[in-house]
């Protein structure tokens, strides 16, 4: 118990996951290869903090989750979540845990709201008076009244996903992971999820860690933010140290004939060099072609390529993918 | 780090225990559910008991030609046919929901019932929890009183006993296939269509006397598969009738221990399959 209190009360150490797939590459054949979804992954969310899990499509956040709710079991690494291995005591911990998936409801679909409310409060032994409160805490916050009464089916997407939110805190969970939860939503009810986690985490001060794609949910949410990109993770701090990162440096890399010294150029300056090859540092905002074709003019210039900071090509791609969904 | 003092066996117990509590809160909710429409109810129920008394009718069609068959009179294969039609009736009303696990694998809502505090095997039991199955248990029960009557048999108190004992042991068998076909289900999302034909061929094969089939398939019933001690070698033995193989008479009371073991097995299968889950990529 006590390690669960003076470190982490989630914690990952080089924590992967990895997935064989078989393709079917014709009739009979199939083609065997691995994905590293969550390739040595570590971090620790302390109690109270809200944290934004965020990436493009694919990173691995959805993998990261399923593990911390011991749903799939980490390939390797370590992983802990109130002291407790989520994967051998997935019981235990989901007393302790609220999830919701933006994309799938834990609802019963065919059944009203309230019956589902009514089967959770059995299912995990909440007491009457406790699940009188919640329930009814929750009901006005979320707005949700008028749908206890609805067939969740009927629910929009919005709604049930308000209606997600309050089954997962039915019972007090010391910690609430959202896994894309305000995907497809209107601009309305993302405002009023937003608002109500906002409230989840000062005023009852319940860990949340929540993935999105959507940078504006964690600008909106989250003072630390987490980026994760092919399983690596690219950046975990503040939330203004990412908007620097954001309009940051580029890199030129050039082949030059020989070994030179630094390469003089104003605009840009050597921050690598190994034998014919030196890296020079721009601001990202500035234009490669000109800073090319002086150096060009000047050295015996063999080769050249541009690098993106690979958290900025992160991040655009991320803005991009906003853009068109 | 709290040490569990409890023995595997106990914590074993109380998973059953937790397993059984948390099935009937998820059928009870079913259940009121589809009573909200009560007369609705009454009619699927009737629909079902008829439909699943057709395969009775044929029977009785086939006796309107002959006198017997295999060498069973009429109420014998009645006997036959209720204890295994009302053992599967069971079965299939607690468990058949299991059917549909592949599909929630495939569509990824199966993570959802992982994240609840109950175990996982219950919870796709009890979904939708299908009342009108409830017809085939009547529709099986009311053969069995029938040919209990009719059977030309010297009722002892063994004999007696052995009724109920197959109707419970029979559930259990046939309940041990449905949860080893949903176990399977994890590695194949159709293993479902497998299953009904162990299930549902399972069933219909044991409606009819043991004499009609051939010995390599009663073996195959006897020995690997426990089909047989559903109802054909303990009712062989209440009827008076020889079975296909010479087996001594202590073997018709061996049907709860083929359950047991059977119910054993498919608990290790399901843990397995359930080990195996690897969720879906989105
Ligand atoms: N159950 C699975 N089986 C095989 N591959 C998977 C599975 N789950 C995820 N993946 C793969 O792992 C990678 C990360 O997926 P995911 O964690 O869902 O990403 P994100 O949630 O960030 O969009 C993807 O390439 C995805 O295709
Ligand atoms: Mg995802």
């Amino acid at each position: 118990m006590t390690d669960a209190l003076t470190e982490g009360f989630i914690e990952l150490d080089r924590v992967e996951k990895v997935f064989d797939v078989r393709k079917k590459t014709g009739f009979l054949r199939r083609e065997r290869h691995q994905v590293r979804a969550v390739d040595s992954i570590s971090f620790t969310v302390a109690r109270g903090e809200m944290v934004g899990y965020i990436g493009p499509n694919g990173a691995g956040k959805s993998t990261t989750i399923k593990m911390l709710t011991g749903i799939l079991t980490p390939s390797g690494g370590r992983l802990r979540v109130a002291g407790i291995d989520p994967s051998r005591e997935r019981t235990r911990l989901a007393h302790r845990i609220g999830v919701v998936f933006g994309q799938r409801t834990t609802l019963w679909w065919d059944l009203p709201l309230i019956d589902s409310y009514k089967l959770m409060h059995r299912m995990y032994r909440i007491p009457d008076a406790r699940y009188r409160e919640n329930l009814d805490r929750l009901v006005e916050l979320l707005d949700l009244g008028a749908l206890l009464d609805v067939p969740v089916r009927q629910l929009s997407l919005g709604q049930r996903m308000r209606g997600d939110i309050a089954a997962a805190l039915l019972h007090d969970p010391e910690v609430l992971y959202l896994d894309e939860p305000t995907i497809g939503l209107d601009v309305i009810s993302k405002a009023r999820v937003r608002e109500f986690l906002r409230e989840l985490n000062t005023e009852r001060s319940t860990t949340v860690l929540l993935t999105t794609h959507d940078l504006s949910d964690i600008e909106q949410l989250c003072s630390r933010v987490m980026v994760i990109d092919h399983g690596r993770m690219m950046y975990d701090g503040p939330l203004t140290g990412l908007h620097e990162i954001g309009d940051g440096e580029r890199t030129l890399v050039v082949d030059l004939e020989r070994e030179l010294p630094p390469i003089e150029v104003d605009a840009a300056r050597v921050v690598k060099i190994d034998g014919p090859r030196q890296w020079l540092a721009f601001p990202a905002s500035a234009s490669a072609a000109p800073l090319v074709a002086r150096i060009a003019a000047e050295y015996p210039l063999v080769d050249l390529s541009v690098r993106e900071p690979d958290i900025e090509a992160v991040i655009s791609r991320m803005y991009a993918e906003k853009a068109t969904s | 780090m709290t040490v569990s003092t409890s023995t595997p066996a106990s914590t074993a117990g109380s998973r059953v225990a937790e397993g059984l509590r948390a099935y009937l809160l998820i059928a009870g909710m079913w259940i009121r559910a589809g009573m909200t429409y009560r007369t609705s109810f009454v009619v699927t129920v009737i629909g079902n008991l008829l439909l699943s008394g057709m395969d009775f009718v044929g029977i009785l069609l086939m006796f309107s030609q002959v006198d017997s068959l295999g060498g069973w009179t009429l109420p014998e294969v009645a006997f036959l046919y209720g204890l295994s039609a009302t053992a599967f009736g069971i079965t299939d009303l607690l468990l058949g929901s299991s059917e549909v696990l592949g599909a929630r694998i495939r569509d990824g809502s199966f993570d959802t019932l992982l994240v609840r505090p109950v175990p996982v095997l219950a919870q796709v039991a009890a979904d939708q929890f299908p009342l009108r199955r409830f017809g085939r248990v009547i529709q099986g029960s009311l053969v069995l009183g029938w040919a209990l009557f009719a059977v030309d048999v010297d009722w002892t108190v063994p004999k007696a006993l052995l009724v109920p004992v197959m109707l419970v042991s029979g559930a259990l068998i046939f309940g041990a296939i449905f949860v080893a076909g949903a176990a399977f289900q994890f590695l194949a999302q159709d293993a479902a269509q497998v299953q009904n034909a162990f299930t549902y061929g399972g069933t219909t094969m044991l409606q009819y006397p043991p004499t009609l089939f051939g010995k390599d398939l009663v073996r195959g019933v006897t020995f690997v598969l426990p089909l047989a001690f559903v109802n054909w070698l303990p009712a062989s033995y209440v009827l008076g009738r020889p079975y296909p193989l010479d087996l001594p008479t202590w073997v018709t009371y061996m049907s709860p221990l083929a359950a047991g073991v059977c119910c054993g097995l498919a608990g290790v299968v399901w843990r397995a399959g359930l080990r195996s889950y690897r969720s879906t990529g989105s």
